[in-house]
């Protein structure tokens, strides 16, 4: 039999049910597997004992007939999602220390399931970044490596780099991932495994701390199409205590999941192909549309003509929410509270502020500030809302046309830590493909395509009509089948 | 119409404009954005939710009760309500705001443009009435409070009226003096106490207004104004129109200029103090929260609403006069509050059914009754009506006493007191204490004639034409009947005995 840690999701759970082995040794197998890679900074808290009372309660579950879909499968939970009695810092000094006395909704709902979790999975500071460096813990190395001989260092992506990372190293099976403008597609496409965004709405908000409200969504990312599939059923579904969640029926993805495309339409939009983007992207976009082709789809160009204005429309909207959003992290209630020698309330704020939070997420508290000051407010962010309208139509339009868009997931393949640190404007330019649809509210999942010239992996996108996840799955599959990708990060940790 | 109340100035007379930002708090179980507890008055941070309390990864989700009071609300001001209304934040760090926003209606509110009619003599409500427009009602959160004094160095915050559900009032500046600002509040809070989305009270703050005052020479151009926060009672109110208007007159005479700001009222000293000038007022940065979906209401969720209001002031004012004969001003006594008009109704009710009359044949007793031997006694006692030891229904029997011809005025009155005492019902008081009317003849003649001939002098005077003596005799008549006789009956008796 293989190795445990290299099975996934559905593996996992037919097996555990199966009886070729129990939850207790799965978990057992992924906390050794997780303690031994501290060298990847995956995880910000690691809870071996959670995951071990949750495979004797699997395993107790089987034997009395009461195994959720989920149970015996040890998972690692996104630092984002706030979790009962496990430290939850959305990786931030701010809220070092802070430990929930509720669960997230959406974690909720996979360890009711019948999952473990493994640990609290390292991020970008508040989810903001694409590069897993502005993490108060360390930044989290990716296990890939160029194939020059060096050991430079890689970013797994972010904001959900943790997750790519634990994914594409085998210490966890699949984890919990969120996507605000790609956190979920981007580091998916570094780290050579699946993410899935679903629809806006379609999983609740509630427990997960806020990014950008109207953006924010929780994914699965795992190392399979269905695997992901597995767990968005488990994730999603309405949540009376989120007004911004679908009250919709969850459909069983995994069950309807069908590689076969035949009489569907591929849209291939123009606009995604941006300047300076590496040959081999471009060349693995071409290949995937003739996977498409072969899987039976027909393909058409299509046209979305306001995408070069989705990113500085991100890059307003995103910051005014967040500057609102993270007003509450004051040094009052809880976290951090800096309070210097005959300090007032201000001097408090100001003081706890400026040592909780990281650099990029004082940028973003910044312009989003800025872009929502009387005097500014109708050029920015009134303006920016102008230009989702118009991202929206134009996906409307292309739906006229097509069933799924494809595209690849990020404009280059991982970059070493450091090299985009000191150039913001270089690193939000990772999330160009991705963010497009988080500002349309549509499902998109990020799919392995192949590895680019230095041995790092490249992904490919496909973008679905809202509440259509069944065939952005089904296509994500129809690409995976064809791409066989296997190649996996060679151990150095 | 203009007022004509006027500040008088070195340079001659002013005139004041007066803006109310009026803060309701609007009668619900549980605050707009969760399920918390209300309740007044509970320890501090009791009624907190994980919400309320701004905790990493809490959602608002609107309450429908807040929602539907509001419209009920707009409904009674005779404004229009918008069908599709959104939240903003109010960005702003304090604290006693939880999220560093307030949750808030500024761009598209619940409730346009509305009215209501303020009696300029309330005394004489029939008279002339000021209509004194709405600009607007939003829903918004309370904050919660800061507590100064448990502590030498710290501030304690209490989060209990952390999003608490406020409907926020806002007026045109139609009033044009402190009584007239009064009477739009009182006005205000006695439509909402019918239609039961605030208690007014303003002592605990679920009712307090921001008064925004200018001032301009009659008929000139609008002044630059300034709006004193928080103010809590009606007395307030004019206090600081009064106060305000007063410091800007005086201080233009003397050559300055108004800033337009935020002022506090002191209401030991009795004057406004500056809080914050435009200079450093903060910059809100308004936007859509994108935690909650815009409120959508369909044309039935209105006519519902429309539908549940009771009667308001007015109507019932009007209806009290021409259906019932009353005096406008007992009319208007009658429906200024709503618990006034349910007791009334309920008194109304009761006596006809026990006189067997109509509400109209019985109104205008009852509402002497309940006006001046009622409400006498309450003021006396220092009660509210709803603590009244006299029931509706022993009211309607006592009334329908002295129709009967049970009790005279007088009686009546004794029985009253021991009502008030007791708590018992009058039937058995008249029964206990036999203090019930007599008209038997016979008695009451056995009775004159001892007296007429105790007093022959005074028979032979009054003969003499001394008419006035008559009072004397059934003076003595009803002494002698320990005031049980039926005083009609008594006065034909002496006038035949008499003049026979």
């Amino acid at each position: 039999m293989a190795n445990i840690t290299d099975l996934g999701v559905a593996e996992i759970r037919d097996g555990f049910r199966a009886k070729d082995f129990s939850a207790r040794e799965v978990a057992g197998a992924f906390n050794d597997a997780v303690a031994g890679a501290e060298a990847l900074n995956c995880f910000i808290v690691t809870t071996p004992e959670k995951a071990l009372e949750a495979a004797d309660a699997a395993d107790s579950a089987l034997a009395a007939g009461t195994a959720g879909p989920l149970a015996g499968v040890p998972l690692g939970i996104k630092d984002l999602f706030c979790t009962k009695g496990v430290q939850s810092t959305a990786a931030s000094h701010i809220l070092e220390g802070f430990t929930p006395t509720y669960e997230s909704t959406v974690s909720g709902k996979l360890l009711e399931a019948g999952a473990g979790m493994l640990g609290k999975l390292n991020m970008d500071q508040f989810a903001m970044g694409s590069s897993n460096e502005t993490s108060y813990f360390g930044n989290v190395v990716s296990p890939w490596r160029r194939n020059d001989g060096g050991n430079t260092p890689m970013s797994p992506g972010g904001s959900s780099g943790g997750t790519s990372s634990a994914i594409a190293a085998h210490i966890v099976p699949a984890a919990t991932g969120t996507d605000t403008g790609g956190s979920i597609r981007q580091p998916a496409a570094f780290t050579g495994i699946c993410g899935m965004k679903p629809t806006y709405g379609r999983c609740s908000r509630w427990g997960i701390v806020a990014f950008a409200s109207s953006l924010d969504q929780a994914g699965p990312m795992a190392r399979s199409v269905k695997d992901c599939a597995i767990l968005l059923e488990a994730m999603a579904g309405y949540d009376p205590k989120d007004s911004t969640s679908l009250d919709e029926p969850v459909p069983s993805w995994e069950t309807a999941l069908s590689g076969d495309l035949t009489g569907k339409k591929i849209g291939i939009p123009k606009e995604y192909r941006v300047d300076n983007m590496p040959e081999e992207i471009d060349a693995l976009w071409k290949q995937g549309t003739e996977w498409l082709k072969d899987a039976g789809a027909e393909i058409v160009e299509v046209s979305l003509p306001h995408t070069k204005y989705a990113l500085p429309a991100y890059y307003i909207i995103a910051p005014a929410e967040a500057s609102a959003n993270l007003a509450r992290y004051d040094g009052v209630r809880y976290g951090l509270r800096e309070l210097p020698d005959g300090a007032n309330l201000q001097d408090m704020y100001a003081a706890t502020r400026a040592a909780g939070f990281g650099e990029e997420v004082k940028r973003r508290i910044m312009i989003g500030t800025y872009v929502l000051s009387a005097g500014f407010y109708d050029a920015y962010y009134t303006q920016a809302q102008k230009v989702r309208t118009l991202i929206v139509r134009d996906f409307d339009n292309a739906w006229a046309q097509c069933d799924y868009l494809l595209t690849p997931t990020a404009p280059s393949a991982a970059f070493g830590l450091g090299d985009l640190s000191d150039d913001p404007i270089a690193m939000y330019l990772n999330d160009v493909f991705t963010v497009p649809s988080s500002l349309a509210g549509l499902p998109a999942i990020a799919v392995p395509g192949g590895l680019d010239k230095q041995g790092l992996p490249l992904g490919l996108q496909v973008i679905g009509k809202a509440l259509d996840e069944q065939g952005v799955f089904n296509a994500g599959l129809a690409l995976e089948e064809r791409a066989g990708f296997s190649a996996r990060a060679e151990k150095w940790w | 119409m203009v007022s004509e109340y006027r500040i008088q100035g070195e340079t001659g007379e002013w005139e004041v404009v007066i803006g109310l930002e009026v803060h309701a708090q609007i009668t619900s179980k549980a605050k707009l954005f969760s399920g918390a507890s209300t309740e007044f008055g509970s320890e501090p941070n009791c009624n907190v939710s994980l919400v309320d309390a701004a905790m990493p990864g809490m959602l608002p989700v609107v309450n429908g009760e807040c929602i539907r009071q509001a419209v009920r609300t707009g409904l009674a001001l005779n404004a229009q309500i918008n069908l599709w209304s959104r939240f903003d934040r109010k960005n702003y760090f304090y604290a006693d705001l939880p999220q560093g926003y307030q949750i808030s209606q500024l761009y598209h509110p619940i409730v346009g443009e509305g009215a209501i009619d303020v009696p300029l003599d309330e005394k004489d409500p029939d008279g002339e009435v000021k209509t004194i427009g709405i600009e607007r009602l939003h829903v918004e959160q309370d904050a919660g409070k800061l507590m100064h004094d448990q502590h030498p160095t710290m501030s304690y915050v209490d989060l209990n009226r952390s999003g608490v559900a406020l409907m926020e009032i806002v007026s045109r500046p139609d009033m044009g003096s402190p009584a007239e600002a009064a009477a739009y509040v009182r006005k205000l809070r006695s439509i909402l106490r019918y239609v039961g989305s605030c208690d007014g009270n303003m002592e605990q703050g679920s009712m307090r207004a921001d008064v925004n005052v200018s001032v301009r020479k009659p008929g000139g151009e609008l002044g630059t104004r300034t709006e004193t926060k928080n103010v809590n009672s009606m007395r307030f109110i004019q206090q600081v129109v009064e106060t305000e208007a007063r410091r800007q007159v005086d201080l233009i005479e003397d050559g300055g200029t108004v800033v337009q700001e935020t002022r506090l009222f002191d209401p030991d000293k009795g004057e406004t103090r500056s809080m914050r000038s435009k200079e450093d007022a903060h910059d809100y940065r308004y936007f859509p929260d994108p935690d909650l979906l815009p409120v959508e209401l369909t044309e039935e969720f209105v006519a519902e609403a429309r539908a549940s209001l009771p009667e308001l002031p007015d109507a019932k004012r009007h209806r009290y006069e021409q259906e019932l004969g009353l005096s406008a001003y007992n009319a208007a006594v009658l429906t200024a509050e709503a618990e006034t008009a349910r007791w009334f109704e309920a008194l109304l009710t009761e006596s006809a059914a026990a006189q067997k009359a109509s509400e109209a044949d019985v109104a205008k007793p009852a509402a002497n009754w309940l006006i001046s031997e009622l409400f006498g006694a309450l003021n006396r006692l220092g009660k509210n009506l709803d603590e009244s030891p006299v029931s509706h229904e022993h009211g309607a029997e006592l009334l329908a006493l002295v129709a009967d011809g049970t009790l005279s005025g007088t009686l009546a009155k004794q029985v009253f007191e021991i009502m008030l005492e007791t708590g018992d019902a009058p039937a058995e008081i008249v029964e206990e204490k036999g203090l019930k009317q007599t008209s038997d003849t016979g008695a009451i003649e056995t009775v004159i004639a001892d007296i007429l001939a105790a007093n022959a002098d005074k028979v032979e005077e009054y003969r003499g034409g001394k008419d006035k003596l008559f009072g004397f005799f059934v003076g003595q008549t009803m002494k002698a009947m320990a005031g049980k006789a039926n005083p009609q009956v008594v006065n034909e008796l002496l006038r035949k005995a008499l003049d026979g």
